[in-house]
């Protein structure tokens, strides 16, 4: 058990009166990095961000079954929202820094959390060590005062990764993080998320294929609504065990 | 190949035919405000001078200055602003950032554009029922400006709520996905980038608020004091209500000197204008995303 990181039972979840979720039973393992694949409108983006309960901000969206993280499941009435966000990190497809500096960017969740508490030089070393995480420590060491909205697309992208690394989370949700960049980027920021595998539980959703088998360990393939194969990516990709996700890959729709 | 065709030259003259439409249009907008400042400045800048400014009226109203409705107007204003700016953001950001979305926000908010459409003489009826009387303020600076502040609060929970809604969606989702609450949403990400907004709907409500005549005269402004207000439940002239009474309520006054008033009134409406753009500027030269 203690190796499973998120484990969803019999998760079903409607928009209004539309079934978006049928049943999902995964068991997402501890330290490595997971990919969703399947065509737009099977459910992998709403099963991603049914992890961190943002999905419930839409006041229509009613949800059965439980997803445990950590072995508690995070729809407990009993369980507090602030501490599944600062456990749970998400990435967004479009990088979304704050219109802040990049100083500023990254201390801000440590300062939410920590209650502003911690001194200078304490808030200097995790700013420098979650921006050596994210490889742009030395790119951004000199103007860290700038605002982070100047910086590249995929430097932003690796700015919001490493926004999130200071509170300690131990999943990071990724919803096509890369899908904002260009090939170099894309390139530059897989690698990171490749590097920080084995610290946190990597959840990604991607549209390209080649990104789910280069960069994931174990692969979930989805189609409207249900978990059609979970398998690992080499697997899937060489010995696909149903015709559906056989077609997928291949490209025979989606 | 590339020669104009019949079709080409005629959609050109009527392209050229519309253009001309708009900018008349636009010149018939500034034509009557260039001839306000011109008439006024022609009329009554003869007048303006270091006493007209810093004494009191003399000879029943028909001589001297106007310093006690200068610094009355002030005192109307800024109670006004001290009132309904902290009364009205705090609205504006409930009904942007916290009211779900239903049917009685939607009412609400509703009420609230009705509110700005409510002519200022009703207003000041009710000024003077609330305020003047069932409060028992008097004719005050408190009572006139709480009718001020009622009836410019629209403006600036209009204003305040349009600048909270252009705060992209994307930095409040960040700021909660990291586990922040609205509250630490709102103080460090979305004010911030919301303050020169803000301050235009302030702006508009200076404006207004200097200007207005019908709201204060039941409820604070009075025709003749030679008394510097000392306090929110004193009587004051105010330089609106002094336009007025100058204009038509007293005999034997020289021609100029409705001119002159008029053109300090427009003068003060401009200078916190301009000063308000500016720092609106350069607040907005800071904000890039």
């Amino acid at each position: 058990m203690s190796d499973i990181a998120i484990q969803t039972s019999k998760l079903s979840l409607w928009y209004g009166d539309f079934q978006a979720l049928f049943d999902v039973d995964l068991d997402i393992k501890q330290g490595i990095i997971t990919s969703l694949i399947g065509p737009s409108g099977c459910g992998k983006s709403t099963l991603l961000r049914s992890v961190n309960r943002i999905n419930e901000r839409l006041g229509y969206v009613r949800i059965e079954g439980s997803v445990e993280v950590l072995g508690q499941n995070i729809y407990d009435p009993a369980v507090e929202l602030i501490q599944v966000r600062k456990q749970i990190g998400m990435v967004f497809q479009r990088p979304n820094p704050l219109p802040l500096s990049i100083r500023d960017n990254v201390l801000f969740g440590h300062r939410l959390h920590s209650g502003e508490r911690g001194s200078k030089a304490t808030q200097e070393e995790i700013l420098e060590a979650a921006l050596r995480q994210v490889l742009l420590w030395d790119k951004v060491k000199d103007r860290l005062d700038s605002r982070a909205t100047e910086l590249s697309l995929e430097e932003q992208q690796k700015l919001c990764i490493a926004r999130l690394l200071p509170v300690k989370p131990t999943v990071l949700l990724m919803d096509e993080p890369c899908s904002a960049l260009d090939p170099t980027g894309t390139e530059a920021v897989e690698e990171l998320i490749w590097q920080l595998r084995g610290q946190y539980t990597i959840l990604i959703v991607t549209h390209n294929m080649a990104q789910a088998r280069r960069a994931s360990e174990e692969c979930i393939f989805m189609l409207l609504g249900k978990v059609i194969e979970h398998t690992p990516t080499d697997e899937m990709f060489v010995t696909p065990v149903h015709k559906e996700t056989a077609d997928y890959i291949e490209g025979r729709y989606g | 190949m590339f020669e104009a065709t019949a079709l080409n030259a005629r959609n050109a003259r009527i392209q050229t035919l519309f253009r001309l439409l708009f900018g008349l249009m636009t010149g018939l907008l500034i034509l009557p405000v260039l001839i306000i400042l011109t008439t006024l400045i022609h009329e009554g800048g003869s007048v303006i001078s270091y006493d007209f400014l810093f004494t009191s009226p003399t000879d029943g109203m028909t001589a001297g200055g106007i310093f006690p409705a200068l610094i009355g107007t002030i005192w109307l204003v800024a109670v006004a602003l001290i009132i309904s700016v902290p009364l009205g953001v705090a609205a504006a950001i409930y009904l942007s950032e916290y009211a779900p979305e239903n049917w009685l926000t939607r009412a609400i908010n509703l009420a609230i554009i009705n509110l700005a459409g409510v002519p200022s003489i009703v207003h000041a009826l009710f000024g003077v029922g609330a305020f003047v009387l069932f409060l028992n303020f008097g004719t005050s600076i408190l009572a006139a400006s709480l009718t001020l502040a009622v009836m410019t609060l629209p403006v600036v929970i209009v204003a305040t709520r349009e600048s909270l809604q252009a705060v992209p969606l994307a930095f409040r989702e960040a700021c909660w996905n990291m586990g922040a609450t609205r509250w630490q949403t709102i103080r460090r990400v979305v004010l911030p980038n919301a303050v020169s907004g803000i301050l235009t709907g302030v702006i508009l409500e200076v404006s207004r608020t200097t200007g207005e005549t019908a709201p204060i005269m039941f409820t604070g402004a009075v025709f003749f004091t030679p008394f510097l207000p000392q306090g929110v439940f004193d009587q004051t002239m105010a330089m609106s209500l002094h336009l007025f009474v100058v204009s038509t309520q007293v005999p034997g006054v020289p021609e100029q000197l409705p001119y002159g008033v008029a053109l300090v009134l427009i003068g003060m409406v401009l200078t916190m204008n301009s000063l308000s753009i500016a720092f609106r500027m350069h607040l907005r030269g800071r904000k890039k995303w």
